[in-house]
């Protein structure tokens, strides 16, 4: 080992490879045992060893979860809940960072602050009175029960804010000013066209969240009303339907459609928290 | 901001260009009275420049406000209205059933949650369970991180790999584990087995349920935690290694006195976040039961504070009491935010 190869160029060892495919493993396997066990029956499931290759009844099993858990209006309601939350965060977010990137306005470090300080209240401590705003609306089981309170994120609005600091020029929003622009066609015709990889990486970052959002859903929504994917697994995980195969079955539903973004966009979904760490 | 006039292609056709006017302020020009050239220098192109100039001085002054209005408006009614009002609720005796009729308590609400065996309980098994998955989640995360940094072949495999629980819910994780943690036919016991270990009950113990779902936690955030400390990795300046190569560091040396010390406010970051998770653990436990529900186990031996303002409020209906469980988790918080700020303090001043 010279001294000069030292450091972050130095290249990988075996040991390094063995320690990385064992975490990925790690990492992979019980995704992997879900499909497994979605493939299997119950019985099978009660045996020991517990089954490690795929069986037979995969379909059957997604079908009985399919209807039983109501999983296809639930997929349906996590689509729309997923993508709203999403194209809301992102159009929000790009709007309020450019602002705090590039605008000159009053009391604008306060209010940055501001928005950094409720990064750290997390949404749980609200949850009595939005509950009971909603009741008091009649929104329970309604969607926008559970689109409107994530519909806008302190951490989106940084990250923007950080990313139009750079990937922005000062110049060319002059320039457009000059030429009678005023700020929403600024917005509209420099800003979006300038921030797209940024929102793109946003949006696919606060889809996956919106999707495996949790407490509040169950909090929100039922599964006889119109619940998310997450709603609908926590009726079959108490026991609703008593097959654990099915619930397996269910869970791979659930997960399906993420896990095909990942192996689509992967690349820029790491990229997305990579850079939001640097600079958050 | 250098545009003070507008400068618009339209302005800049007008045929005669009248000094006075041009050269004087828009606010000056607005009032008509002490016009410098009389009547007849406002033409109807001038007073079309003026509306442009005013309206654009007002898109310059409050459209910043406009962008950021949205953001504001929607934390204040799903934010921090919620927080205040959970403030109050906790002062008061309001059922579930009719969350209206509120009856002033006081600060009975948090005078109970002191006697309250079962709130002490959760308190406990939160702090448990916060430290058995966070802190090995985050040193694994450090020796992943660093070897991801090294150049590897496929290295965005891993990272994606690595990264994939983190696309899986908490049910979906849930539901899957507390499959492999089964008692009899579970992937875990049976793999003890073949060891010749008899694997617990895990669900029914108290530590080994609290091992169980400290695992889930584990798996979802381990990859996560690791793209962070990747990523400030990946901005330590090359020189500092050479100069550590140099002075005959080993590779362990590297890493003990280069990495980790550059890495300190990143370290501090994800401990605090991870604190902040770890506090508001919810569904793992809840579903960690299957049909026990909000109990967190038989003897509740891993029901979170989270679990328990569930139980509190939406099984047993008491809003009043969930709200003061929640306003006690708020003030944690913030000591552990006062804590955190004093040591990244201390930090800054070490450097």
């Amino acid at each position: 080992m010279t001294a000069r190869r030292a450091g972050r160029q130095l290249h990988g060892g075996k040991v390094t490879y063995a320690v990385l495919i064992l975490f990925t493993a790690g990492s992979l396997f019980p995704l992997l045992w879900t499909a497994v066990a979605a493939s299997r029956n119950n019985t099978r499931l009660a045996q020991t060893p517990p089954p490690f290759w795929f069986g037979g009844n995969l379909l059957k099993n997604l079908g009985t979860a399919w209807t039983d858990a109501n999983m296809g209006t639930a997929l349906l309601n996590t689509t729309v809940v997923a993508t709203t939350v999403a194209a809301g965060t992102v159009i929000f977010s790009t709007v309020a960072g450019f602002a705090f990137a590039k605008l000159r306005f009053r009391a604008k470090r306060l209010l940055l602050l501001l928005v950094i300080g409720t990064m750290m209240v997390p949404p749980q401590l609200g949850v009595v009175p939005l509950f009971m705003t909603i009741a008091e609306l009649e929104w329970t089981d309604h969607l926008q029960a559970v689109i409107l309170p994530t519909l806008v994120s302190a951490f989106g609005v940084f990250f923007m804010r950080q990313y139009l600091l750079q990937a922005l020029p000062t110049e060319l929003i002059e320039a457009a000013r000059t030429d009678g622009a005023n700020s929403w066609r600024v917005v509209w015709h420099i800003v979006f066209p300038a921030a797209r990889p940024a929102m793109a990486v946003l949006g696919l970052l606060t889809f996956v969240q919106a999707w495996n959002d949790f407490f509040w859903p169950i909090i929100a929504l039922t599964q006889n009303g119109s619940p998310t994917v997450q709603v609908a697994l926590t009726g079959l995980g108490r026991g609703f339907i008593p097959d654990q195969s099915v619930i397996m079955a269910g869970a791979l539903l659930g997960t399906l459609p993420l896990l095909v973004a990942f192996v689509l966009f992967g690349k820029q979904i790491v990229g997305g928290i990579m850079q939001g760490a640097v600079k958050g | 901001m250098a545009g003070r006039t507008p400068r618009s292609a339209p302005s800049a056709a007008t045929p005669a260009p009248d000094p006075a006017a041009t050269g004087s302020s828009g606010r000056a020009g607005a009032d008509p009275g002490p016009g410098p050239a009389g009547g007849t220098g406002r033409t109807a192109a001038d007073r079309a420049r003026e509306r442009r100039s005013r309206r654009y001085r007002r898109d310059l002054r409050w459209s910043p406000y406009a962008f950021i209005a949205p953001f504001f408006l929607f934390f204040a009614a799903f934010g921090l209205f919620p927080l205040l009002y959970t403030g109050w609720a906790a002062l008061h005796r309001v059922e579930l059933t009719a969350p209206t009729d509120m009856e002033w308590a006081g600060l009975r609400n948090f005078t109970r949650l002191l006697g309250d065996d079962f709130f002490w309980n959760a308190l406990g098994n939160t702090f448990v369970i916060g430290v058995i998955s966070t802190v090995p989640q985050l040193l694994m995360a450090l020796g992943i991180a660093h070897l991801l940094n090294y150049r590897l072949r496929g290295s965005t495999f891993f990272r994606v790999a690595l990264l994939t629980p983190y696309a899986t819910s908490v049910a979906a994780a849930t539901l899957v584990f507390v499959l492999l943690f089964g008692r009899d036919y579970g992937l875990v016991n049976w793999l003890l087995s073949t060891v010749g270990i008899d694997g617990p009950d895990w669900e029914n113990g108290s530590w080994s349920a609290k091992l169980a779902v400290s695992t889930i936690v584990i798996w979802r955030w381990t990859g996560y935690n690791a793209l962070i400390y990747l990523a400030a990795m990946q901005a330590i300046p090359h020189d500092l290694y050479e100069s550590a190569a140099l002075d005959g560091a080993s590779r362990w040396q590297q890493f003990r006195y280069v990495t980790v010390p550059s890495l300190r406010p990143t370290i501090l970051f994800t401990c605090v976040v991870s604190t902040i998770g770890a506090m508001q653990l919810f569904g793992e436990p809840l579903l960690f039961s299957g049909s026990a529900g909000a109990t967190g186990g038989a003897d509740h031996q891993y029901q979170t504070l989270g679990l328990y303002l569930y139980e509190q409020g939406w099984v047993n209906l008491h809003l009043g009491r969930a709200s003061a469980i929640a306003w006690t988790m708020f003030l944690i918080l913030l000591v552990i935010a006062a804590v955190n700020a004093l040591i990244a303090r201390r930090l800054r001043s070490d450097d």
